[in-house]
């Protein structure tokens, strides 16, 4: 409590072009030219090139999660669900905009990527009313009661494609757009959780009742939380759909859902550093394990038992007391 | 006339002009792309008219019957598996979700020792049942004991773990191609009125009976039964009263998934075909009924399991086969949004 109302009162206002945002301004551009120089030139594989996209999806998803699960403390099983929204809708409307509009592809893919984040955000105000009456376990199974719901729906529709899939989703994903929106993503959010409002939400997490005791509104804080993450879920659902250019309701089950919390839960909850790092890791870990061909999953299934129990060890905390080991982040958000 | 005297009017066909509007079957078009004419055509919902699928299935008494005691089949499978993921939660405070998959490796198991050990059948039941509790035992010794103390969510990323590491090594066996499998009960069916009720039907109902009554005798009256209840009140006072939380936590898991097992054996009785992933879905379904019921309450899991096959097996029935999912889901977000905690789930005393 005494951080929020504190840094809120003594932060001046300032300019945004302070050292370190340059910084970050010149990382972000080298950066861009490193994955440039990687895409345009030949040392990368095909292979390799074509999984740059699936880990920017990724660490959309994986941030936007960390929004609802790290900093609002509620486990949510559903994100497969936002994404899902989101993709469908960015791709019928992109797939409208080619046939029957004269829109330039670059625009009518930018409007796709904003109607597909606000539809997966007015769902996002859907899901977030139970919210306000569940709580924990109960709430996860909502969630992913909502992730099913919404891919039986996809599954029934006509204008869905239904089981078949929808195709011919124009392919306008490439490596810069997906680098753009991942960006975005992570200045936006990353702001947004230092912000006032992310701030508030941090502190329902760490205590709902003394939050709500200094006259803070729980509810619409969570619904603010859940509305969000769907948002961003939604433009890493287009960004998908038109990269296959064809969607099919498989792609958004509750596999989906439990891989990107594996992600958010590995990278560190409440870490969106953690997050992005989790999310490149763990996209490419099956594709260095593909060697080992068969036994790829089992691999992963392995590193993730023995990542997390090696994380509540002692050894862990030997080897960090000792200083062999860096710092990590903890598991500390408390999810009830 | 009452709904009922409609109802069992055989093979009573209404067509409401009313649903027309959703529009008309439409062909499987092969296009690759979707063409917004099309729609004005077919409808929003595409192939499917609500009126064929509701009103020409032509609903009898007899079928609801039918169809509700195929329900009651599923449901008492799914409440056997719900038990034990709200006997373990109840307990140890974690979602198992390695759970559904213990079905997979009792399938597996059973599918082993009658083909390639050539066991008599009861043999092989009982083999299948005490590996499935032993592995249950083994997963927490290795898996989750080292994490009671971690935050939950450490615990359930692991579970998580186990379920993938289960599901590998299945298809690293069994490779991922589902194998069928003859069943091993052989029942006639039995037909009362104009009511056909399957040999498996039978044997499904009553094996989970009487596996829910002897668990609720084992919970009530035994010494192990109440102390399971005493854990899953305060485990700290428990282990003051001297109990040994370790072997109670232990033994809940080897129940739990001893009626996975079991579940498992009627599960591909009835579907006679195994697969590494076929104990993902039946899993979740559980899990969704045993949170219906009030998730650590188990009668509330044997409600909840019952209720969900039952309201399932009928929307496949009558409304859709695809939408039933959703129905399901609709109905636990519905009942949630009434009773936050589950039919049952305020129900402390009986919580194990």
């Amino acid at each position: 409590m005494v951080i929020y109302m504190g840094k809120n009162m003594s932060r001046k206002a300032q300019s945004i072009f302070t050292l370190s945002n340059l910084i970050k301004l010149v990382a972000i551009i080298a950066i861009y030219l490193v994955i440039m120089a990687v895409m345009e030139g030949d040392f990368a594989t095909r292979h390799f090139k074509s999984l740059l996209v699936p880990i920017g999806i990724n660490i959309i998803l994986a941030v936007s999660l960390n929004i609802t699960t790290g900093f609002l403390g509620e486990l949510s099983l559903g994100h497969a669900g936002f994404m899902a929204i989101g993709a469908y809708s960015g791709a019928l409307f992109t797939i409208f905009a080619e046939n029957h509009t004269g829109l330039p592809a670059p625009l009518a893919f930018l409007l796709g990527i904003i109607i597909g984040g606000i539809m997966a955000a007015i769902f996002g105000v859907v899901i977030g009313i139970p919210v306000l009456r569940l709580k924990g376990d109960y709430l996860a199974i909502v969630t992913l009661a909502f992730g099913e719901i919404v891919r039986a729906i996809i599954n029934f529709l006509g204008v869905t494609g239904g089981a078949k899939g929808l195709n011919g989703i124009p392919r306008y994903t490439n490596y810069k757009w997906t680098y753009a929106m991942v960006i975005i993503t992570i200045i936006l959010l990353s702001n947004f959780v230092k912000s006032r409002h992310g701030r508030v939400i941090s502190s329902i997490r760490d205590n709902a009742i003394a939050s709500e005791s200094i006259g803070i509104k729980v509810s619409n804080y969570k619904i603010m939380a859940f509305v969000i993450a769907a948002f961003f879920a939604g433009v890493a659902g287009v960004l998908f759909g038109s990269n296959l250019s064809i969607l099919k309701p498989g792609n958004f089950d509750y596999n989906k859902s439990i891989e990107i919390l594996v992600i958010v839960v590995l990278g560190g909850m409440g870490s969106i550093k953690g997050s992005v790092i989790a999310a490149i890791v763990l996209t490419l870990l099956p594709e260095f394990l593909r060697g080992a061909s068969n036994y790829r999953m089992l691999l992963y299934a392995l590193a993730l038992i023995i990542i997390m129990l090696f994380n509540s060890s002692e050894i862990r905390q030997r080897l960090e007391d000792s200083g062999k080991l860096p710092r990590l982040p903890k598991l500390k958000a408390r999810v009830k | 006339m009452t709904l009922v005297q409609i109802l069992s009017r055989k093979k009573y066909k209404i067509r409401l002009n009313l649903f027309a509007f959703f529009g008309s079957k439409g062909e499987d078009s092969g296009k690759s792309e979707l063409a917004y004419e099309d729609i004005e055509e077919k409808g929003w919902l595409g192939e499917y008219r609500i009126y064929d699928l509701i009103f020409t299935k032509g609903v009898s008494m007899e079928s609801i019957i039918e169809q509700f005691i195929n329900g009651l089949r599923s449901g008492s499978i799914y409440a056997l598996i719900a038990l034990g993921y709200t006997m373990v939660y109840g307990i140890a405070k974690m979602i198992n979700f390695a759970h559904g998959d213990i079905i997979m490796v009792g399938a597996y198991v059973l599918y082993v020792s009658i083909t390639d050990f050539k066991m008599p059948v009861i043999a092989a039941v009982i083999f299948t049942i005490a590996i499935c509790a032993l592995l249950g035992i083994f997963i927490e010794k290795v898996a989750y004991k080292p994490l009671r103390k971690a935050p939950p969510l450490a615990v359930l990323i692991t579970a998580i773990g186990v379920s993938y590491l289960l599901q590998s090594v299945a298809q690293l066996i069994f490779t991922a191609n589902s194998i069928t499998f003859k069943s091993i009960i052989n029942l006639e069916a039995v037909h009362i009125g104009g009511i056909t009720i399957p040999g498996i039907t039978i044997v499904t109902l009553v094996v989970t009976s009487v596996c829910m009554i002897a668990l609720t005798l084992f919970i009530n009256k035994t010494k192990m039964g109440s102390a399971m209840r005493a854990v899953s009140e305060d485990k700290a006072a428990a282990q003051l009263m001297g109990i040994n939380v370790n072997r109670t936590i232990s033994v809940t898991f080897a129940i739990g998934s001893a009626l996975a097992a079991v579940a498992g054996i009627m599960f591909i009785c009835q579907f006679q075909s195994i697969k590494p992933t076929l104990g993902a879905l039946p899993g979740i379904k559980a899990f969704v009924a045993a949170v219906l019921g009030g998730i650590g309450s188990v009668p509330g899991a044997m409600l909840g399991g019952v209720l969900l096959g039952v309201i399932e097996s009928l929307s496949k029935a009558y409304l859709s086969t695809e939408l039933s999912d959703a129905i399901v889901f609709g109905v636990l977000v519905i009942v949630l949004l009434v009773k936050p905690s589950g039919l049952l789930g305020k129900n402390r005393i009986e919580k194990v």
